[in-house]
This record gives C-alpha cells, sequence and structure tokens, in this order.
C-alpha cells in the first residue's frame, strides 16, 4: 500500500462514512473497508479504475469531479479524501470549499512544489522541474495548479480552514526526522487534515 | 441461423407457460382472477435456491432472453450478449429467469389472450398494468420457483426500472440490483414521444378502438410509425450519422416521396418488421406502464426517502450517447441511493449507439459487468463455498 495512504488510515475513525476524491483503484477504501469497517464511495473517471474497484468490492462512482459536486448535500461524509489529485484540478480553492461542505473533516494530500529539489532545478536550470515524482513537462502535465505548504496553508488562513493535523514525507513517502526541520523545504508530500 | 450452436451460447430452449390461480389486485382497482406467466430459464437451481437471477425485459420485450428455438432460427434471443455459459451472467453459475410480463403479447395473459370470462381476447379491455404489478406477479413467480431471495435482479430501460422498483417493494428478496439505462420516473418529453405513438396507433382506422382482433386486422400503419419515432428515440444522433449519414439507396435524389436516404428505408424497413410481430394493444399498455412509473408517486415522499427501505446492493449503468434516458437519469437514481445511504456503483460507459447500448456488448460495458457479477457470485453463498472446496 502507498505509504501516504497508509498514514491518512490512521486518521479515519472506525466505522466512519468516506468519501474518496479521485479513488484511483480503489486501494485505500478497500482498506477502510476491511480494516476500518468505513463505509462509502469513491468517485473515479479512469474506466480502468473504476472495472477495479467494482472488482476489490468497492463501491465506485463514475463521476468528474471538476463538473461539481453539487449533487451531493451538505454534511453527507465524515470523512472526505482526496489524495495527490488537488494539484491537477481546475480550482483547488472551490474543491476545498466543496470537500468542506459534504464532509465534515477532509483529508488531503499533495506533492510539495516548494521541495529543495524543484527548487533548486528551477534556479539553476531555468527550467521547469521534471523528475522521476513529477514526470511531465510544462505543456503535458496534469499537475496545473501547483502549490507548496505554505501556499496551502495560506489558503487554509484565508478560508478559516482549522488544521487538525499535518506531515510530511518524502517521494517513498517516509517520515525522516529531518523533514520536520524544514517542511517547506524538505518534505516531498504534504498530508493535511482539515476542517471548518 | 447457427450452422452449430456456440459453446458459448445455451443452445436451443424451450418456453413453458406457468399458471397462476390465485387473483392478483392491480395498481387499477382492478383484479386478475387467474393468469399464466410464459417464461424462460437457463442454467440450474441450486438445492437452496440462492443462484437465482431475474431478468426483466423493457417495452418490446419478452420471455425469450437467450440461445434459440431451432437450428433454423435468424437471431437468438434478445440479451444473448450477456447470457450463456461463461457469459457476464454465466448459467454455468447462475439459474437465470426471464418472463413475459402481463400485458405482453407473447404469450402471457394480455390483450391478445382469450379473455376466459367472455371467449373473446382480452383487446384494450385487458387491465392498464403497472411497474409494480409487474413486480408483484414476477414475486409469485419466485414464489413458483421457491426462491426467497434472488442474487440479482437486472434490467435495462424500462427493465431496470421494474429491478428498482423490487428494491423497493421486497428489499428483501434480492441481494443485488442492476438498473440499466433506466431513470427514477419519465420526463415530459418521454411522455410526449409515448402519447406521438399511442395516437399513431389508436388513430389508425383498423385499430378499431382496440378490437382489431375480431375484425381479422392489424393497425399496421399506426404500429409502424410508433416504432419509427421510438427507435429514433433509442438511437443517437452520431451513431445514426456514422451508420447512415445522408446516404442515399439509389446514390442520387429522384425528387419525389419514394424513401431515398438510407436513414428512411431503414426506419420503414424496422417499423414494417416490429408491426407483423408485435401487438398494438401491448404497445398501448407497455407505454402507459412506462408514463405511470413513479416510485415516490404512492407515497410523495423523495426518491431517496422510498429508496431508504431498500437493502440490495446497488450497479447502476447509463450510456453517453443515450438521450431517452439520459445519463443524467441514472445519476439522479445514484445520487438518491448516495443520500440514502446505501451500497451503489455506478459507471457511464461511453457508446455511441444511444439507448439501444444497453443491448450491445461494448467492450468496456462487459467488462463492468463482468466485474459486478463476481460481486453477486461472492454474496451468492454455495457459489462461494463451491470456490473453496
Amino acid at each position: 500500500m502507498r505509504a501516504d495512504l497508509d498514514l491518512i488510515k490512521d486518521w479515519v475513525e472506525p466505522g466512519k462514512r468516506v468519501l474518496d476524491l479521485c479513488c484511483g483503484d480503489g486501494e485505500l477504501l478497500h482498506h477502510l473497508q476491511t480494516e476500518k469497517q468505513a463505509s462509502g464511495y469513491g468517485l473515479e473517471i479512469g474506466p480502468e479504475n473504476i472495472t477495479q474497484c467494482i472488482s476489490k468490492g468497492v463501491n465506485v462512482i463514475e463521476k468528474d469531479i471538476e463538473e461539481g459536486l453539487a449533487s451531493i448535500k451538505d454534511n453527507t461524509f465524515d470523512t472526505v479524501i482526496m489524495t495527490q489529485a488537488i494539484q491537477i484540478m481546475m480550482r483547488p480553492d472551490e474543491i476545498v470549499d466543496e470537500m468542506l461542505r459534504i464532509g465534515k473533516e477532509c483529508i488531503v494530500t499533495f506533492p510539495n512544489f516548494g521541495h529543495w529539489r524543484a527548487r533548486g532545478y528551477l534556479a539553476f536550470r531555468g527550467q521547469m522541474p521534471v523528475s522521476k515524482f513529477l514526470p511531465y513537462t510544462w505543456y503535458n502535465t496534469p499537475n496545473t495548479h501547483f502549490c507548496t505548504f505554505k501556499d496551502f496553508e495560506r489558503l487554509c488562513v484565508e478560508k478559516n480552514i482549522y488544521i487538525m493535523d499535518r506531515t510530511v514525507v518524502d517521494n517513498s513517502h517516509q517520515h525522516r526526522w529531518w523533514i520536520h526541520l524544514w517542511p517547506n523545504m524538505l518534505g516531498e508530500i504534504a498530508i493535511y487534515r482539515i476542517t471548518k | 441461423m447457427p450452422a452449430v450452436i456456440p459453446e458459448d451460447s445455451v443452445g436451443i430452449v424451450q418456453a413453458q407457460s406457468i399458471e397462476f390461480t390465485e387473483p392478483l389486485h392491480l395498481s387499477c382497482g382492478r383484479t386478475l382472477d387467474a393468469y399464466h406467466l410464459t417464461v424462460e430459464t437457463y442454467g440450474e437451481l441450486n438445492s437452496d435456491c440462492s443462484n437465482a437471477i431475474l431478468i426483466c425485459h423493457a417495452l418490446s420485450g419478452n420471455h425469450h432472453v437467450a440461445g434459440y428455438y431451432s437450428m433454423d432460427d435468424k437471431k437468438p434471443g434478445w440479451w444473448d450478449s450477456a447470457i450463456g455459459p461463461g457469459k457476464v451472467i454465466d448459467t454455468n453459475k447462475f439459474f437465470v429467469i426471464a418472463l413475459n410480463n402481463l400485458g405482453g403479447c407473447h404469450g402471457s395473459t394480455g390483450p391478445n389472450q382469450v379473455n376466459p370470462e367472455t371467449g373473446k381476447p382480452y383487446g384494450p379491455d385487458f387491465p392498464i398494468m403497472t411497474v409494480d404489478d409487474w413486480v408483484e406477479s414476477q414475486a409469485r413467480l419466485a414464489d413458483y420457483y421457491k426462491i426467497e431471495q434472488f442474487a440479482a435482479i437486472i434490467g435495462g430501460s424500462l427493465g431496470g426500472m421494474q429491478a428498482l422498483q423490487w428494491s423497493i417493494n421486497y428489499p428483501d428478496r434480492l441481494r443485488h440490483c442492476m438498473v440499466i439505462a433506466a431513470a427514477p420516473k419519465l420526463s415530459a418529453q418521454n411522455i410526449a414521444f409515448n402519447e406521438v405513438a399511442r395516437q399513431a396507433i389508436s388513430k389508425d382506422s383498423q385499430f378499431h378502438g382496440g378490437h382489431y382482433y375480431e375484425q381479422n386486422e392489424v393497425p399496421k400503419v399506426g404500429l409502424m410509425l410508433a416504432r419509427m419515432l421510438g427507435h429514433i428515440t433509442y438511437l443517437s444522433d452520431d451513431g445514426m450519422k456514422s451508420k447512415f449519414g445522408r446516404d442515399l439507396r439509389s446514390g442520387e435524389i429522384s425528387y419525389d416521396f419514394t424513401p431515398q436516404f438510407e436513414i428512411e428505408s431503414y426506419l420503414r424497413y424496422q417499423g414494417e418488421r416490429f408491426s407483423t410481430e408485435f401487438d398494438a394493444n401491448t404497445y398501448l399498455l407497455m407505454t402507459k406502464a412506462l408514463d405511470y412509473f413513479d416510485p415516490t408517486a404512492k407515497t410523495g415522499e423523495s426518491l431517496s426517502k422510498v429508496l431508504s427501505k431498500a437493502t440490495a446492493k446497488f450497479m447502476v449503468i447509463s450510456f453517453t450517447t443515450d438521450w431517452r434516458f439520459s445519463p443524467e437519469r441514472s445519476q439522479e437514481i445514484v445520487d438518491a441511493l448516495v443520500y440514502a445511504d446505501k451500497q451503489v456503483s455506478y459507471a457511464e460507459i461511453e457508446a455511441a449507439q444511444g439507448h439501444d447500448a444497453f443491448l450491445i456488448p461494448i467492450p468496456r460495458y462487459l467488462d463492468v459487468f463482468k466485474a459486478y457479477m463476481q460481486r453477486v457470485e461472492g454474496d451468492t453463498p454455495s457459489l462461494n463455498s463451491q470456490e473453496t472446496i
């Protein structure tokens, strides 16, 4: 299991109603269902992923999040999760608003563009960073809204969002003690647990 | 006509008629004292009767879902692509039941059958049927086979509406509910199309108020027009464009009213063929059942409230170019199920074939179907234990 998903698992209490936005092949929901007796759904648009979810016994709904979540009523879910997808959204700020409307709390993970490698790439090569972890070039990347930890936290302040928990990991999704010395420089993936 | 029966076919099948003598009280207030249902089954019912799947048919469907009646048969049953040994609905594992609904014209008690009270065909005097009535008659069919709970009830279009109604009326009698290319109720536009079809039939001079059997006549023109209109709503603009475009039959325009465009002759052919195979009174009745379908009408509650009674797990499927029952209509069902905290999965299949897509073996459709049927299998105790032995 992807290590960021493993960390998220600990933030979901047993028996909760969960919505996983861009749920992929349903790995996280499958674990939450079997180990935490969670119920809920994944939203996904990838045909292969949808079939995978159904095979796993994960409830999956084919839905393009960009078209809005208006059909879901307020506070329908205990926890709304979005892993590694907020940076591909047209309006990340609106998605965060929507997540907090339909869920009591939200878990968001995203790649940190303030990481030293990304900074170094741009500073020394003068080009948009390309790495194993961020393999796209500027013209074909789905990641249209990169942000750093600082950027995300500023958004939370502006929107009066309360950060319940935060953690950072490296690109192998491991906690390293030194990352926490300077997370915006040393952390590669941010994991936030937020509420209104 | 198959030269040999394909290995994944249920093979040569036979329909049977089952009599029911307990009166059936109908939504319209009338009662059918006795009736019979024409049924086909495929596969074997297991000892604890837990592997049964009910297939509900749409407007012009019937009990002949899979297999051939003889080696001379031109075509297999209407959903043969999905049902058979090793197919998505695997008859090696499941016992599949399909029936001709009451009011139908393929053997079950309906307008073209003799009314025992008068000795004449029911004709227009046959009571109006509703989806509720069909569910009730299907529940009695389940009793006949001693099936307490279906592994799944599956239907497309009007068939999907029956599956949905089952989950509300008899929550304990199905574990899975597959609602394909359906809607929670018809829109004004849907009803409008049905009304034009009904007018075409009832205004045909050979309709005789529905008593055309005695006159030895058939309102062929009306039925043909109704089918042509219906057929347009089953296809998509894109599908028609790629299949026919503006192609001409003879290559040039003849400046008269003969059918010149391929689409014209195709529709005429479809309409004419249908008018010789289907009963006009049944067509009227089926369109009315569609119009009246609304699971929320009885109580006035919201769809999610009505569905809160359901205990089945749901799989809802729609098709991108279906404009008769568009993906948005399926999403209404999904939204209501999510709000009611029910187990539901939903797939919107990319398909050019419009509403008809639900009958076509589109690869992604079959993938989703197959994946969900594995889940149905997993929830069927006897099939599960067979695997672990």
